[in-house]
């Protein structure tokens, strides 16, 4: 008797091929919601309309006066960005030690106090609430209450990345391998000091990663809050787009790429001295 | 003589000194900075605890007591809602195709178009595509699909980089196409972190969506623009609840999403 070959045939290929199928169902509805019609990109009125404001972008306008307008516009973005991020770490980090469980002397020893826990969820509920506002949000909130002007952009920056950082931070904290932080407080180190020797030295290079990035975050953030009149490059690229001068776009543009290359840059030399040892 | 049993005073070997001294200037460096910024600034952050500001605050949270909660405006708002969360999840999983599209061909262009798109917020990206995508959420979705594009290719990049070689080697060796070792060995492998990688954005899109509409770019920011604009604040009370909500929730599920990977 003749047998047929055995098929190898891949044993996850039905429930991957009700997984697509589930996902294209869920595509379709999406694609109509979002009104999603890239032909709509390539009609000729729309497609002529992009080609001149394209063409308006060459060349970049460099003047020496509109060069100084960027250079400051440029340091307030980033001033703006470099306050609300340190404004947002006098609030972060102390939520971060607060809420990480491995610095519970309590959980450590056995049991957490009930009371202990339930502080420890409400810090999470607060800083869970700061930070899903969006930082925009806070700034319409904000310019309303002292006007226009960077005050309004650095404290909205402040709360919404307080309650981002001091999340994450906690989080990076209470990753990675136990038993330096443990072993501190068993023999009787304090809160801070298990911090300080075991907690912090194991995850420097993350949290300074982490907490570069979040500072790029803040630049793009600040460029956006400019939009709603907090100053800055936003505020600038808004006047220029409202005139379609696409010179100074296409300058403003370029400016961003090179502030966020100067944050790659500032990462990779912060972490450096860290990951050679 | 010393007493040999005596402790040696402790030191600091030389790369911990060297990386502390490091430390220390870096720290004088951004604390410069820090001064100079808020110099510069002319901050008044304790503008927000003068007497006639702090009313003003609790004015503007009075008015938004008690949101609008007629059946027809929260059927718009929930509307609003749903366009906001079709943008974010659209706009990233356009990305992650786009994103792994560029993280493949790895290449210096690619790396510096990658970073470039990055670079530019997606509000930006937003108000710059509303003159060839109309207004509407299309244009948002594609701005988030853009920047994400940016973040994700780079993280990506990264992931594919780092992934173990042996099992691609291997079939290679065993006479498969190129096509072949990444669909059946780098692929697979690098998978979870690439999906908790854009589950991560899409906490973050679903933060960007919301207010994408304050240029026009639809969703519960443009309502949110448009009450804000009316002196509504009943309504915009509202709207602020429903944002609160589905970044809670989009945040909430993600979370479920990632921890069984």
């Amino acid at each position: 008797m003749m047998r047929r070959p055995m098929q190898h045939r891949d044993p996850a290929w039905t429930s991957r091929w009700i997984a697509a199928s589930i996902g294209l169902m869920l595509l379709w509805p999406l694609l109509l919601i979002t009104e999603f019609q890239p032909a709509r990109l390539l009609s000729p009125a729309s497609l002529e309309e992009m080609g001149r404001f394209l063409q308006s972008f060459l060349p970049p306008r460099v003047d020496a006066e509109f060069l100084a307008l960027l250079a400051s516009s440029a340091w307030k973005t980033v001033a703006m960005a470099s306050a609300g991020l340190a404004l947002a770490l006098v609030v972060a980090i102390p939520m971060a030690i607060l809420t990480t469980e491995r610095l519970s002397i309590g959980a450590t020893e056995g049991r957490m106090h009930p009371l202990a826990k339930a502080a420890r969820q409400l810090l999470r509920g607060i800083m869970a609430i700061l930070r899903s506002v969006p930082e925009l949000v806070w700034a319409l909130m904000f310019v309303r209450v002292v006007g226009l002007g960077p005050t309004a952009g650095v404290l909205a920056i402040a709360i919404t990345y307080s309650g981002m950082l001091g999340k994450v931070y906690a989080e990076i904290l209470e990753s990675g391998p136990p038993e330096a932080c443990r072993s501190l407080i068993q023999s009787g180190a304090g809160r801070l000091q298990a911090l300080a020797y075991g907690l912090i030295p194991q995850n420097a290079t993350e949290l300074i990663s982490y907490t570069v990035y979040r500072w790029e975050c803040a630049i793009r953030s600040s460029v956006v809050l400019g939009f709603v009149g907090a100053g800055g490059l936003g505020q600038e690229l808004e006047q220029s787009m409202a005139m379609f001068a696409g010179g100074e776009v296409a300058s403003i543009l370029l400016v961003f790429i090179g502030l966020v290359a100067l944050a790659d840059l500032l990462s990779r030399l912060l972490r450096r001295p860290l990951e050679s040892q | 003589m010393k007493d040999p049993a005596a402790n040696q005073p402790y030191r600091l070997s030389p790369e911990l000194r060297r990386g502390r001294c490091w430390g220390c200037w870096v720290l004088a460096g951004i604390l410069l900075v820090l001064a100079a910024s808020v110099a510069s600034l002319e901050l008044q952050l304790t503008a927000i605890f003068w007497p006639e500001n702090l009313a003003r605050l609790a004015a503007f949270w009075g008015e938004l007591f008690p949101p609008n909660l007629s059946p027809d405006f929260l059927e718009r708002v929930g509307l609003a809602s749903l366009e906001t969360l079709a943008m974010s999840a659209l706009g990233t999983l356009l990305a992650m195709l786009m994103g792994l599209l560029l993280a493949v061909l790895r290449h210096p262009i690619t790396s510096l178009l990658l970073n470039a798109l990055r670079a530019i917020p997606e509000l930006v990206w937003a108000a710059l595509l509303l003159i060839s995508a109309g207004l509407g959420p299309f244009a948002g979705t594609l701005a988030l699909a853009i920047h994400t594009t940016g973040v994700l290719g780079r993280l990506f990049a990264e992931a594919l980089e780092n992934a173990p070689a042996h099992p691609g080697e291997t079939l290679a060796r065993l006479g498969a196409s190129r096509a072949q070792v990444f669909f059946y060995a780098t692929l697979p492998q690098t998978m979870p972190q690439l999906l908790a990688y854009s589950l991560y954005r899409w906490e973050n899109n679903i933060r960007a969506a919301t207010v994408l509409g304050v240029v026009g770019a639809g969703g519960l920011g443009q309502m949110l623009m448009i009450h804000l604009s009316l002196f509504q604040m009943n309504s915009m009370a509202t709207v602020l609840l429903a944002m609160l909500v589905l970044v809670l929730a989009v945040d909430q599920l993600s979370a479920r999403l990632r921890q069984r990977l």
